[in-house]
C-alpha cells in the first residue's frame, strides 16, 4: 500500500502545460513545471476536478490491466448501480450481466446489496454518537481526503465506518469461502467510476488494506459491453443471468440526496466539491447549526457525475430512478446478504482513525510559520495579483507560498521578471532560461511551439 | 501580526467573511484545529452581532507567541445592561433579522464559552467593544 496512491496521472505526451487544470483544483495540487502540470501527492484529494477540465485529455485514470482477472479461478466483479445508467433503457441488466460474465468474470454482485446493512450500521452509530452532530457521511473518498488535508477540525463528525464496495466484497469472499474456495483463488474487481474510488482500495483511509483486489475504469468496461453487444448482435442474444433484489434504497444510494433521504432529522445532500468545500467552512465556523446528516459528494450530480462516466449524468439518473421505481412496486425479498447482517455490521466498523494531514500549514512550529506568513505578506506586496498562472503556480498568493516554502523562485513572475530584465538584473538568455523552467525546453524558440 | 477586517452592518449575506479569513490563517500557523475552531466560532458570533446591531465596525487580530487576541469594536446603539446581554436566550434583535435565524440571543454566551477571557465595553448610543482572548500551546 502507498501512503497517497493516487489513479490521476498527467500524461507528459498530450500535456501542454495549459494550466486548465491547475486553476480548477481545489486543493491547489498542481504546478506546471517544465511544460507540464505537476500533481503533489500530498495535496490530491483524487477529486477528478483536472481530469473533467483538461481540454487535451492530458490527465487519465490509471487502472489495473484486465487480463489480471485471470489470476485468480474465481472472478467477482463488483458493480456499482451507475454501471448500469451508463446504457440506454432498452438494453436489460440481464444483458450486461450476461456480457460480465462473457468477458471473463465468474460471479456478478451489485456493490449496492449490502447498503440496507450500511444505513442502519449508519443509524445505529449516529443514535449512539449524538454529541458528534452533525454527521458527515465517508461515501465518498475525495471527501473524506479533502476533510483530511484543509478541514482536520470536522474529522470526528465524519461516520467511521466503511462504504458498501468494502461491506459487498467481505460478503462476497465470505461467501465464496463457504463454497471451499481458497482464499487465493478469489479475485475481488470494483468498477469504479471515478478516480477517488481507486485512490481509496489502493491507499485506504481508517483502514489497513481494502478488501478489494483489482479496481477497473468504469468507461473500459462500458466500451468493452457495448463491444460484446455489438458483435452478439448477429448471434442472438447471450443467455440471462439471474439478478438479485435491490431495495429502492439501496439502488439510489450513490445518486444525489440517497443518503441524506434515508435518515431521520435534518439531512442535507451537497454535491460538486466547491459547494462541498463551502458547506464545510460554514459548518466549521458553526454558521450552519441544528444539522444532523450531511452527504457530501465530489462529483456534480454524485457518482452519475463521476470523470469515468461515459453516459449524460441526466440519462443516468433517470435511468436508475426508473428502476427505484420498479423495485418499489416489487415485493420486498429477503435476500442472501441479510442473514450476515449482525456480521457485516460489525466488520463494518474502521479499524484505524481518520488522521488529520493539514496542507495549509506553513511549518510545524507555529513561531516559524509566523515569519513565514510575515513573508508572504511582503510578496504579496510586489506581486501583481493577477493570478495569471504564467509562473506556474494558480495564484500569486500561491507562488509567495511556494517561494517561501523553498519551492519557487519569485523571478518565475513574469511582472518581476520584465522589472529585473528593465533594472538590467537578468540578461534576455536569463530570462528565457527561468520561463523554461516552468514552460519546458524550446518552447520559446521562434520556429518551434 | 496583526490583521485588520471591515465589518458592514446590516450585510448579513457577508456576515462571516473576516472570521472565515482569520481562520485560513490559523489553519497556515498550525494552530490546533480545536483552538481554530473555538476562536472562529467565537469571532463569526462577534461579526454577527456588529452586523446585527451596529452601523458598522472592525474586526481586529493580533497574534502574539501562544495568544490571539481579538478586537471587535462598532459604531452602534451599545449595550445598556452587559450582565442581561450576557444571559442565554437574551435578545433586543429585531423579527426582521431573527426571521433571518440570527438573533437568538446566544451570541454573547457562546463567545464567553468559546474563549479564554471576555471583555466587553459599551456606551449607550456610541458603540461596544468586545475584546476576546485565547491561549494556545505550540
Amino acid at each position: 500500500m502507498e501512503e497517497f496512491y493516487h489513479a490521476l496521472k498527467v500524461s507528459p505526451e498530450a500535456c501542454t502545460g495549459c494550466t486548465h487544470c491547475m486553476i480548477a483544483c481545489p486543493t491547489g495540487a498542481i504546478r506546471v513545471r517544465g511544460g507540464l502540470a505537476t500533481i503533489d501527492a500530498a495535496a490530491c484529494v483524487d477529486c477528478g476536478m483536472c481530469l473533467k477540465t483538461c481540454p487535451q485529455r492530458a490527465i487519465f485514470v490509471e487502472q489495473d490491466d484486465f487480463n489480471r482477472i485471470f489470476h485468480f479461478a474465481h472472478r467477482v466483479v463488483l458493480l456499482p448501480s451507475v454501471v448500469l445508467g451508463q446504457f440506454a433503457g432498452e438494453v436489460s441488466e440481464e444483458q450486461i450481466f450476461a456480457e460480465l460474465l462473457a468477458m471473463g468474470f465468474t460471479r456478478v454482485v451489485e456493490t449496492d446489496q449490502s447498503v440496507d446493512i450500511l444505513a442502519d450500521a449508519m443509524r445505529e452509530y449516529m443514535a449512539t454518537h449524538r454529541h458528534l452532530r452533525p454527521f458527515i457521511s465517508a461515501f465518498c473518498p475525495a471527501v473524506v481526503r479533502l476533510i483530511q488535508v484543509r478541514f482536520p477540525s470536522m474529522i470526528d463528525h465524519v461516520i467511521p465506518l466503511k462504504q458498501a464496495l468494502d461491506l459487498s466484497a467481505i460478503h462476497v469472499r465470505r461467501q465464496l469461502e463457504e463454497e471451499g474456495v481458497p482464499r487465493e483463488d478469489t479475485g475481488i474487481f470494483y468498477v469504479t467510476p471515478c478516480a477517488a474510488k481507486i485512490a481509496a482500495i489502493k491507499s485506504p483511509v481508517g483502514e489497513e488494506v481494502s478488501p478489494v483486489d483489482g479496481v477497473i475504469n468504469m468507461d473500459f468496461i462500458y466500451n468493452k459491453i457495448k463491444m460484446g453487444m455489438t458483435r452478439r448482435d448477429k448471434q442472438g442474444v447471450a443467455s440471462s443471468p439471474a439478478r438479485g433484489y435491490l431495495s429502492p434504497a439501496a439502488i439510489a444510494w450513490t445518486l444525489s440526496e440517497g443518503e441524506a433521504s434515508s435518515f431521520e432529522g435534518r439531512c442535507l445532500a451537497i454535491d460538486e466539491i466547491h459547494n462541498v468545500i463551502d458547506i464545510l467552512e460554514k459548518l466549521e465556523n458553526d454558521e450552519i447549526t441544528g444539522i444532523d446528516f450531511v452527504e457530501l459528494r465530489a462529483c456534480d450530480h454524485s457518482c452519475a457525475g463521476g470523470a469515468l462516466s461515459a453516459n449524460n449524468r441526466f440519462l443516468v439518473i433517470e435511468r436508475l430512478r426508473s428502476r427505484v421505481k420498479a423495485s418499489a412496486g416489487q415485493a420486498r425479498e429477503k435476500d442472501e446478504i441479510s442473514r450476515h447482517a449482525d456480521f457485516l455490521k460489525e466488520q463494518a466498523h474502521l479499524p484505524v482513525k481518520i488522521t488529520p494531514r493539514s496542507i495549509e500549514k506553513l511549518d510545524e512550529d507555529t513561531a516559524v510559520a509566523m515569519e513565514k506568513m510575515k513573508k508572504i505578506h511582503r510578496i504579496m506586496e510586489i506581486l501583481p495579483r493577477v493570478d495569471c498562472g504564467a509562473c506556474g503556480a494558480p495564484s500569486c498568493r500561491a507562488l509567495a507560498r511556494d517561494v517561501v516554502q523553498g519551492k519557487a523562485k519569485l523571478s518565475q513572475c513574469t511582472f518581476i521578471q520584465k522589472i529585473l530584465l528593465q533594472e538590467k538584473l537578468v540578461t534576455p538568455d536569463e530570462a528565457i532560461e527561468i520561463a523554461e523552467n516552468t514552460w519546458g525546453r524550446n518552447r520559446f524558440n521562434s520556429n518551434t511551439r | 501580526m496583526e490583521f485588520h477586517y471591515h465589518i458592514e452592518g446590516g450585510d448579513f449575506s457577508r456576515a462571516g467573511s473576516a472570521s472565515s479569513e482569520i481562520k485560513k490563517i490559523l489553519k497556515q500557523l498550525n494552530v490546533d484545529p480545536r483552538v481554530v475552531k473555538r476562536v472562529v466560532v467565537a469571532l463569526y458570533e462577534a461579526e454577527v452581532n456588529v452586523v446585527a446591531h451596529a452601523r458598522e465596525g472592525e474586526m481586529k487580530v493580533a497574534l502574539g507567541p501562544g495568544v490571539i487576541e481579538a478586537t471587535i469594536s462598532d459604531k452602534g446603539p451599545g449595550i445598556p445592561d452587559i450582565a442581561l446581554a450576557m444571559q442565554e436566550g437574551y435578545s433586543t434583535a429585531s423579527p426582521r433579522v431573527r426571521e433571518m435565524g440570527f438573533g437568538a440571543g446566544m451570541g454573547l454566551p457562546n463567545i464567553k464559552k468559546n474563549c479564554d477571557r471576555l471583555d466587553i465595553e459599551s456606551v449607550v448610543n456610541a458603540g461596544t467593544t468586545v475584546k476576546m482572548t485565547t491561549f494556545f500551546t505550540g
